[in-house]
């Protein structure tokens, strides 16, 4: 009877412990169930902003900058893509044993990976290599190196090089504009890269695009008014003559007379955009906007025209110059010799000092100063250009005899070569001022009339004489077309005065003269050769550049060719 | 006391035969075989998904699951009284199985857990050892007086612990505890005075820490850490757990959808197709797929349990019991680690990982169970 007993005892714990198994069972059943709720809905937030973190990614997309084009469309700044190759050094150093693959490769050798990797070691993101052509990229990629990898950036690229960089500029490694129309224009020229958001899988790769948060729009497209071969033009001829001369530097400006758009602004030295590796700063600089100059004898024609529109002379008006200098204060103002009694034509055709300094004597005292004012000296220009000077007119309450003389033979003020580009668009264009563009024009803005047409169209026929025989600069004469304009000699001003031998040559003319289409200055900084006249340095540069840029533009000879050919006895004077 | 057992049982004895009279002829019990297959097919739905819907992965499970099923089948048919007398010999041969493991096993990843059988191919002893502790202490206590008295308990405890040592030596930590585990369910079973039990988790308690610091290897004692604060090492032992925390709790109540959970199929949660699939299976389908995976889950131990209850003899009755909350544990630690509730163990998630020689032997216990219910009429 005792073993059933027994069973009956075992028996009832066994049930008993059964149902503490099930109760045991159910508690842990309840407390996963209750872990499942708990990960699922409390914590869902959480953990779902946890794992989109692990895999959403915001990508950028690439765009790229608007194009830069002359006025016919040619290209002057272009992106193209290229491939920047980027490592997580974190995944790179992790798979150190797969860097021999990269051994001997000519982009990027195992040696060079592991020098940039290693000083990065818990970053997550380096640039290896910018700026890879495609296939070089490839190289890198091919070689299956972990945590090596590649993204689409654009390269600016500019096709004319030398020949228009002060004009255009460049971008930095960030495709931002840093000079030039690169930089003035920056807004419109912009990429604006968009944003998509993507799936990424544990290695990085992207597995899905999601949606794209903001579309990606290219920059727009900027059309100069430059012409790129009047620019080329140009851009050889200063180089030929700065050379010639062993001159410092160098500008020229060509403008259409009747629209005020620039053609052409060259100067040197000048650099390649497409390769700033060692340059001198000094190459950078876009003189023909920058740098000032006073401008001498070129703003005789002004003085001229200041008389005429007062009513003051008529061109076969005569001044006597003679004994070839003035008296004037303490100062004695010289000719380059007694011309004797001339008319006001012989005095631009000759470039008397003495001359123009009795026509500004004899007008009221504020009425040149007025007048250059209104030719655009001593303001900027108004082109978008980074670093324009406003160059110097001063505006005197009193002026003294010595600073009205010295105004009207150009000294005194400082002028850019544009601004005496533009001061010749008013004589060229019937006395109406055209606001410069570095932009085409599409529709001609309405100009500001600064002289009346006569008085422009008398001046111009007057510097027709200057590039005569009997002229200053008879080497800046032009087969085929009669041009006009006039040079100038300065003294270079250095801190210890007016330098007896350093001089700027300057030439600003127009052409043709009896319908001027063009406007150009050539501006000789500092010739150290043998000849330093405007019209020994910068006149024959005129005259090419010009030969040429009519020929491109299409403009009708109304002269037969060879008619002044053969006149090369060296002409020019001040 | 006996009859109204028997007339306890009646109703199911009936029902067996008319109800699912193919199942009871075929030694099958109906309602848990369909619940196994469910939990089979379910599982190779996720895991279609978590393999990066590798056929060939699927191929393979599947052959494995018919391997399991078939064990099952035959295991089902042999009466429990068979098992009874075969237990010692199978349990001697395991143990010197698991001895020659450790002399000439075959070792991969770092664990020698195999041995290359000529023309079969490799078997893990552990595996047999699963069934065979239970099976042991149960046989042992088959006409013994319960409770236990000391001795047996002390006897009991030595032939469950030399097997379990010896397949911690391995090292394979998971499938010691399990084994162990399941001995112990049994001598509880049988009646263990709770003083003892109450003496043995002091002394657990106490051992635990010195286990930690002397009795484990560094990566064992690294799980730990890591469970106790996974944040620590995000990027290194404690990615795994918070990206599983992370797939489970993105889910959220319905799910991203079958196919689509991205922390799973993007790679960022490891051994997703293995040890963590529980996560991808909460990412995909959400808290609505793990109830119901737990809820198949919960209802076959339930149906387990019944069934050891109203087994005829002790033995069977322990050891259905024995198998039935094995099965749970495994369920409840793979659901508690990749969930974040336990350290991490690798423990697979019951006929829904992938591979594994465990998904056969978990079947055979079934296949064992199902015996245990069919072959009750012809023991009375």
């Amino acid at each position: 009877m005792k073993k059933p007993v027994k069973k009956k005892v075992g028996n009832t714990s066994l049930r008993f412990r059964f149902r503490f198994l099930v109760g045991f069972w159910l508690v842990c059943a309840c407390l996963l169930v209750f872990r499942a709720v708990d990960l699922h809905v409390m914590q869902h937030d959480f953990l779902a902003r946890q794992g989109d973190m692990r895999n959403l990614r915001i990508e950028p997309l690439a765009a790229h900058r608007g194009v830069i084009t002359d006025r016919d469309g040619r290209p002057l700044a272009v992106s193209t893509p290229v491939t920047t190759l980027w490592a997580n050094p974190r995944e790179v150093i992790e798979n150190r044993e797969q860097w021999s693959l990269l051994a001997g490769n000519d982009v990027l050798d195992s040696a060079e990976l592991a020098r940039r990797v290693m000083p990065y070691s818990e970053r997550e993101f380096i640039y290896l290599v910018r700026h890879l052509a495609p296939e070089q990229a490839r190289k890198v990629l091919d070689a299956g190196v972990p945590g090596i990898y590649s993204l689409t950036e654009y390269r600016r690229y500019y096709p004319a090089g030398e020949v228009a960089g002060h004009i255009v500029g460049f971008t930095n490694i960030d495709d931002v504009g840093q000079e030039g129309i690169e930089l003035s224009m920056e807004q419109t020229l912009r990429a604006h890269p968009g944003k998509k958001k993507v799936v990424r899988d544990l290695l990085g790769r992207v597995i899905q695009d999601i949606e794209i948060l903001e579309p990606a729009h290219s920059g727009n497209d900027v059309r100069l008014s430059i012409d790129l071969r009047i620019q080329y033009l140009a851009y050889r001829e200063l180089l030929t003559a700065v050379n010639r001369h062993k001159a410092r530097g160098g500008s020229v400006v060509i403008l259409d007379s009747r629209t005020g758009e620039i053609l052409a602004m060259v100067n040197q030295p000048a650099y390649n955009p497409n390769n700033r590796a060692g340059l001198a700063p000094a190459s950078l600089r876009n003189r023909a906007v920058t740098d000032v100059f006073e401008p001498g004898s070129t703003v005789k024609p002004l003085t001229v025209a200041a008389a005429l529109e007062a009513n003051m002379v008529t061109p076969r008006t005569s001044v006597d110059t003679r004994p070839g200098s003035i008296r004037v204060g303490s100062k004695t103002i010289r000719d380059h010799r007694n011309y004797g009694v001339i008319d006001i034509t012989t005095v631009l055709t000759k470039s008397s000092n003495v001359g123009t300094t009795k026509l500004a004597l004899s007008m009221d005292e504020h009425m040149l100063p007025a007048l250059f004012e209104q030719f655009g000296f001593g303001h900027s220009t108004g082109i978008v250009f980074p670093g324009e000077s406003d160059g110097m007119l001063p505006l005197r309450a009193q002026w003294r005899d010595i600073e009205r003389a010295a105004l009207s033979y150009g000294y005194g003020l400082s002028v850019t070569a544009l601004q005496l580009a533009q001061a010749y668009q008013v004589l060229a264009n019937d006395g109406v001022r055209m606001p410069l563009s570095m932009t085409r024009v599409s529709q001609p803005a309405v100009g500001e009339r600064v002289l009346r047409a006569d008085t422009a169209r008398a001046i111009v026929s007057m510097l027709e004489t200057v590039v005569s025989t009997e002229g200053t600069a008879r080497r800046a004469r032009v087969n085929g077309f009669d041009v006009a304009g006039k040079t100038g000699t300065v003294h270079k001003l250095t801190e210890n005065g007016y330098a007896d031998d350093r001089y700027t040559g300057l030439f600003a003319g127009v052409a043709p003269a009896d319908d001027p289409q063009l406007v150009a200055v050539v501006v000789i900084d500092d010739p150290r050769g043998e000849a330093y006249y405007g019209g020994e340095v910068a006149a024959p540069v005129f005259s090419r550049i010009v030969t040429g840029a009519l020929r491109a533009m299409h403009v009708q000879p109304e002269k037969t060719p060879g008619r002044f050919a053969g006149g090369d006895s060296p002409g020019g004077r001040t | 006391m006996q009859t109204r057992e028997y007339l306890n049982q009646l109703p199911s004895h009936q029902r067996g035969p008319t109800s699912a009279d193919l199942a009871w002829r075929l030694h099958l019990d109906g309602p848990l075989l369909a619940a196994l297959l469910m939990i089979a097919a379910f599982g190779l739905f996720v895991l279609y998904s978590a393999g990066g819907e590798n056929s060939d992965l699927l191929v393979r499970q599947c052959i494995r699951l018919t391997a399991g099923f078939g064990a099952m089948f035959l295991l089902a048919q042999i009466p429990p009284r068979t098992y009874r007398f075969w237990t010692p010999v199978i349990f001697a041969g395991g143990l010197v199985m698991l001895v020659l493991v450790l002399v000439v096993g075959t070792e991969a990843k770092g664990a020698q857990r195999w041995l290359a059988l000529p023309g079969i191919g490799r078997f893990q002893p552990s595996e047999v050892m699963k069934l065979a502790v239970p099976a042991l202490v149960a046989w042992y206590f088959r006409e013994r007086a319960l409770p236990p008295r000391l001795r047996d308990v002390a006897l009991v405890l030595l032939l469950v612990f030399v097997p379990a040592l010896l397949i911690g030596k391995q090292p394979d930590l998971g499938t010691a505890i399990l084994i162990a585990t399941s001995g112990l369910i049994v001598l509880f079973m049988a009646g263990l005075r709770w003083r003892i039990i109450g003496i043995a988790v002091l002394l657990v308690s106490i051992a635990a820490p010195a286990m930690y610091f002397y009795g484990l290897h560094d990566y064992q004692r690294k799980r730990v850490d890591t469970f106790l604060n996974p944040e620590a090492d995000p990027l290194g032992t404690g990615w795994n757990i918070i990206q599983s925390k992370t797939a489970i709790g993105s889910g959220g109540l319905d799910g991203k959808g079958w196919l689509n959970g991205t922390q799973s199929r993007l790679d960022f949660l490891p051994e997703s197709s293995t040890d963590f699939i529980f996560a991808v299976l909460a990412e995909e389908l959400g808290l609505l797929g793990i109830v119901l995976l737990l809820g198949i889950y919960l209802f076959i131990v339930g149906r387990g349990l019944w069934i050891s209850l109203q087994a005829r003899d002790v033995f069977s009755r322990l050891l259905g019991a024995s198998l039935t909350l094995t099965f749970f544990i495994y369920v409840f630690v793979n659901v508690g680690m990749v969930s974040g509730l336990l350290p991490v163990v690798g423990v697979p998630l019951p006929l829904v990982s992938y591979g594994g020689t465990s998904i056969v032997t978990l079947l055979a216990g079934f296949g064992i169970l199902m015996s245990i219910h069919t072959h009750k009429r012809l023991l009375g």
